[in-house]
């Protein structure tokens, strides 16, 4: 990686609104160091476009101010920001080739013919498109579309990279593809990058820190493994990765753990991460795979379990099960190969430890 | 791979045996008989009221049997006459223009032959007339060369031979030679005198006030179409109702409503010189001349400029603008780099649409138009309803019709038809 060239971003107690009655985007404080790969993840309609809007200078914002390398810019008009943006759909300029758009943004600078032509054929290089240059963008494939737009975005080697879902329109293949050309140009040049998407394995792959958005609001600010093991709320721990919910009732808290009666009465011991006080609800989070069939001692939480299906998927077994009056409780196996007698309709033993299951705040 | 078992590979059949390419030709033109009939009522109602008129009426223009049909014998017989002899005919033509009129007078067709020699010479309408009057009381016996210039010295007279031997073919060039203000002289083709051209001066006219009112309807409508197109739905519905409105009330009454506004006593100019813009003795003539007609027009055809505009608009995403100025542009360079290039093709269709309708409009430069603001077209309608000199009418017509294909084609080399899209 060479030296840092990206900008810094700040978001001070940011709102938004665009009807005048609903809050899209509730007080939103975000620290982005130069260099970082940051991204916005979130459900539809959770307000990670408008957030981005604001920071191109398409949308004003309602109330606070950000600061791009500690400069207010809310009173820049967008073209003064020098932000790079990839948009969903491109927005690749239909009427021009490929290298008119590249040279667009040179153009509008003032840049000197030869100086433009020698950056534009370095973009295009860059991206691995060095002969397309004269195509039309209808003449690409989505995917090379895609890195004209990116090419795009970088050409005029801004600060900071701004990208809207750019590969949501492109298949699976494709997007893994360009998820890691994207990211290794990313490590290349240094810039700052802020992503959108609500892909998770997309931000959990790509990122330096992810910010889960809902609701307006961000849910929790982490690296990546942090979002998956640690996760601060319900909203999160059931957003990111496959995830099994009980809810109970905290009836004890010691230190960081705590004990809690589930509704059908069983009691649980959870690593206490957002409850309220003792006899306040509570939703436990477990995630698939760290429940065990082969239960030892050392795992403080043994409860019986009724098989309802199994699924067979190669590398796992999917085993749903009826546990503590939850139907939808899935179980992990990881196919070792040794032959293991389950089958629906039986009643078995499963176990975890406290640190595997959290008591984060209820879910209705 | 080979999925039809009981086929031989080589022909491919249907199960009956029938070979596949036969029995798809059959269903194919079941198909196309089939859409054939859907539109066979429109399709036979266009050739019988549009296609058949308009071939009949093109064909107006070269077609010239009536002195053929009317004088049958003498142009048999001037066909031995030569056209720049100094001689006048002989006796045997003038004995069959007498055996011709008289048959003529009786079936009254010498006074429409005298009407269409007149547009090619004045005094030929009198001269057959008034031998049609006095052709009974000549001798039968001859001669007929002295009598007849004994009726009309005209019939002496060199020019009206000739006149007569240049119109005698069934098609003639002089509709449309008069139609680009030029005739047919002794020495060939020539323009006319200056004072008596009109035809080429409105030709020129029209194209102008066509393009101006073009010009106009794509200034006055970008903007408003811009505007539908980035209103949100609801809005832009009630500005779209707004900009139908002059669909839906009559022609007349539009362009009545205009002279009420333009002329001189007009609600515009009293209000002017309410507010002291201009005197009262300096009125502004705005009507009844061709500012009256390029306002009257750009109004009622402003829709068909803005509806391809509208509909090529909408489809542009905003996306590209912004993309555009995140880029650093500036918002006209974001304007005019890269939104206004993708309204080319609307601003094609719109233009092409304005400037057909305009290059052939009649009624408005008929009302508002005066002397100097009307059309070619208000002049072919003269010459249908009026002077009823249908060959010239057609002559006009066809030249207008080639001008406007012939922009067509430019038109088409410029900027290419295929980029022009109407929705
Ligand atoms: N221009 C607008 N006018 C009014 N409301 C808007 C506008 N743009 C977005 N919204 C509303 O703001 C909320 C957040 O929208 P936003 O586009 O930021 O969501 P998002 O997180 O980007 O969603 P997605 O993943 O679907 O793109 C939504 O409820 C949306 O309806
Ligand atoms: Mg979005």
């Amino acid at each position: 990686m060479t030296e840092s060239r990206g900008a810094s971003v700040r978001y001070e107690n940011v709102q938004k609104s665009y009807d005048g009655e609903t809050l899209v985007v509730k007080n939103l404080n975000l620290d982005i160091p130069p260099g970082e790969f940051l991204t916005m993840l979130g459900p539809s309609g959770s307000g990670k476009t408008t957030c981005l809007m604001m920071l191109a200078g398409f949308e004003p914002a309602t109330h606070g101010e950000i600061f791009l390398n500690d400069r207010p810019i809310n009173n820049v008009p967008p073209h003064k920001r020098g932000i790079g943006m990839v948009f969903q759909n491109y927005a690749l300029f239909p009427h021009m080739s490929v290298a008119e758009n590249l040279a667009f943004p040179l153009q509008v600078r003032g840049m000197g013919k030869a100086e433009q032509e020698e950056k534009v054929t370095r973009a295009l290089e860059m991206v691995e498109l060095g002969s397309f240059g004269s195509r039309r963008p209808a003449q690409l494939s989505g995917g090379q579309q895609q890195r004209v737009a990116v090419a795009r975005a970088l050409v005029f080697e801004p600060e900071l990279v701004l990208m809207d879902e750019p590969l949501g329109a492109l298949d699976k293949q494709l997007r893994e593809q360009m998820q890691y050309e994207i990211k290794h140009i990313h490590e290349n040049i240094g810039v700052s990058i802020v992503y959108v998407t609500h892909d998770q394995t997309e931000a959990l792959t790509m990122s330096d820190r992810v910010a889960v958005f809902n609701d307006g609001i961000i849910q929790q600010l982490s690296e990546p493994d942090q979002l998956y093991e640690n996760p601060q709320n319900s909203f999160v721990a059931q957003f990111i990765g496959e995830n099994n919910k009980l809810s109970g009732t905290v009836v004890a808290v010691d230190g960081g753990t705590c004990d809690v009666k589930l509704d059908d009465g069983t009691m649980l011991k959870a690593e206490a991460v957002n409850i309220g006080h003792v006899g306040s609800r509570t939703t436990i989070s477990l995630r698939p795979e760290r429940v065990e069939f082969d239960t030892n001692e050392r795992m403080d939480n043994l409860i019986p379990g009724e098989i309802r299906e199994m699924i067979y998927l190669g590398d796992h077994i999917r085993v749903r099960m009826k546990v503590a009056g939850n139907d939808e409780f899935i179980v992990k196996v990881r196919n070792r190969g040794e032959k293991r007698d389950l089958r629906a309709g039986q009643t078995v033993e499963i176990g975890w430890a406290t640190g595997d299951c959290k008591a984060l705040d209820p879910v209705a | 791979m080979n999925m039809q078992p009981q086929s031989d590979p080589q022909v491919l059949t249907t199960r009956d045996g029938t070979p596949l390419k036969v029995s798809l030709a059959k269903a194919l033109r079941r198909e196309k008989l089939r859409s054939l009939a859907l539109i066979a009522p429109l399709l036979i109602f266009i050739l019988v009221t549009f296609a058949a008129p308009i071939a009949d009426m093109l064909f107006r223009s070269v077609e010239n049997g009536i002195v053929e049909n009317t004088l049958p014998k003498t142009v048999n017989a001037l066909s031995d006459w030569d056209v720049t002899s100094s001689q006048l005919p002989g006796e045997p033509v003038y004995k069959a223009l007498y055996e011709d009129l008289k048959v003529a007078t009786e079936e009254k067709t010498h006074t429409r032959l005298g009407s269409r020699l007149n547009y090619e010479a004045s005094g030929m309408s009198s001269l057959f007339r008034k031998t049609g009057r006095r052709i009974k009381r000549m001798d039968e016996a001859g001669p007929f060369a002295e009598q007849f210039i004994d009726i009309d010295k005209d019939w002496g007279d060199l020019a009206t031979w000739r006149l007569l031997k240049r119109y005698a073919p069934k098609y003639t060039p002089g509709y449309f030679l008069n139609a680009a203000d030029a005739q047919l002289t002794a020495d060939g083709i020539a323009m006319k005198p200056a004072n008596e051209r009109i035809y080429l001066l409105l030709f020129a006219r029209t194209l102008f006030l066509s393009l101006t009112i073009t010009l106009c309807c794509l200034l006055l409508g970008y903007p408003i179409a811009f505007l539908l197109a980035s209103l949100p739905l609801r809005s832009a519905n009630l500005l779209m109702i707004l900009v139908l409105l002059p669909f839906w009330t009559s022609l007349l009454v539009r362009t009545s409503a205009w002279k009420v506004l333009l002329q001189q006593e007009g609600v515009i100019n009293d209000f002017l010189v309410w507010i002291g813009v201009i005197g009262d003795a300096s009125r502004l003539v705005m009507i009844n001349n061709k500012t009256g007609t390029i306002i009257a027009m750009t109004h009622i055809l402003l829709p068909f400029m803005i509806l391809p505009l509208f509909s090529v608009m909408k489809t542009i995403s905003p996306t590209y603008v912004r993309a555009a100025k995140s880029l650093g542009a500036t918002d006209w360079t974001a304007f005019w780099r890269v939104y206004f290039p993708q309204t080319v093709p609307g601003i094609g269709a719109g233009a092409i649409l304005v400037f057909i309708l305009a290059i052939g409009y009649y009624i408005t430069p008929e009302l508002v138009g005066g002397t100097d603001g009307i059309f070619i077209s208000n002049r072919i309608a003269y010459h249908i309803s009026s002077s009823l000199n249908w060959g010239l009418a057609a002559a006009l017509g066809v030249i207008l019709l080639g001008a406007v294909l012939l922009l067509f084609y430019v038109y088409d080399k410029i900027v290419g038809i295929d980029n022009v899209k109407l929705g």
